[in-house]
């Protein structure tokens, strides 16, 4: 499996951290991890980095997630960038909003490692 | 508060009890790794040097709090974060998130709440000096768990 440049968008240092011990655990190699802590810094991230994957929480301050997926979806340097919610809401109304707005996976918080490896592996166009 | 709204705070007591308990031991179980055991409130009391709140608004309006000392939440961060972990703004950080997550899978869990009832961004105090007074009516509701023998508490403080 090729490397790639993961974006992870959340409010916790701890969970971004965890999130990419999860992807490592998924057997994903990591080139590059760039972190944000909210939408509005992952949009000014996505500026400067040729990004492969993006994993992004819904609660945040200054943007939350589901923004900052539909403002994703009017950039032309994000066009095509999976982007998995990882998020404690988990409400079917949360669900469809964000894979409205075009997000391509959505892990429920706690999660394991095996199921970021069932929602991100496809999405990269990987077998499990 | 009138019988009625006596009844219906009993009634979500006992309903609702076990549904934080077993949101509180997933999270433990899947995010730190360990095992959490129910106590008895009035046998464990911890040293609640860390207090960490995460409101609820729309269907359930209040807070969730989880407390527990500084070893203890350190040992958390700890379990979380592996050997990284070490700044007070880390296990801020990561007892944080652990309510922010029990406060997520417990709304999950019931019925026809889930969708109309928002989380805010987790708040974390650390130092056991305050006092903490809700100026509205409601209900409070207690658990204590054992993480490796240290008692933390988790209460869920709702509005009528």
């Amino acid at each position: 499996m090729d490397k790639i440049t993961a974006l992870i968008v959340d409010d916790s240092s701890v969970m971004r951290k965890i999130v990419e011990r999860s992807l490592r655990q998924a057997g994903i190699e990591l080139e590059k991890v760039v972190e944000a802590s909210n939408g509005a810094e992952a949009l000014t991230a996505l500026q400067t980095n040729a990004v492969d994957l993006i994993l992004c929480d819904i609660n945040m301050p200054v943007m939350d997630g589901l923004e900052f997926v539909r403002q994703a979806a009017k950039l032309e340097k994000a066009k095509g960038i999976p982007i998995v919610m990882i998020t404690t809401e988990g409400s079917e109304s949360h669900v469809v909003q964000a894979l409205t707005a075009g997000a391509r996976g959505y892990i429920r918080k706690p999660f394991t490692p095996d199921q970021v490896k069932e929602h991100v592996l496809p999405v990269l166009g990987k077998k499990q | 508060m009138n019988t009625d709204a006596s009844l219906v705070t009993r009634s979500h007591e006992e309903n609702w009890l076990p549904i934080i308990e077993l949101a509180v031991e997933e999270v433990f179980e899947i995010m730190v790794g360990c095992r959490v055991k129910v106590a008895g409130q009035s046998e464990h009391k911890p040293n609640e040097e860390f207090t960490a709140m995460v409101g609820l608004a729309g269907a359930l309006c209040g807070i969730l709090t989880v407390c527990c000392d500084a070893k203890t939440a350190g040992e958390i961060a700890k379990r979380m974060l592996g050997d990284t972990a070490g700044s007070k703004e880390q296990v801020a950080d990561a007892l944080g998130e652990i309510c922010n997550m029990i406060a997520g899978n417990f709304k999950n869990k019931l019925a026809g709440t889930d969708g109309q009832c928002m989380l805010s961004v987790p708040t974390v105090i650390s130092g056991g000096e305050y006092s903490f007074r809700s100026l509205a009516e409601g209900s409070c509701m207690e658990t204590v768990v054992l993480f490796e023998d240290a008692p933390i508490a988790v209460r869920l403080q709702l509005e009528n």
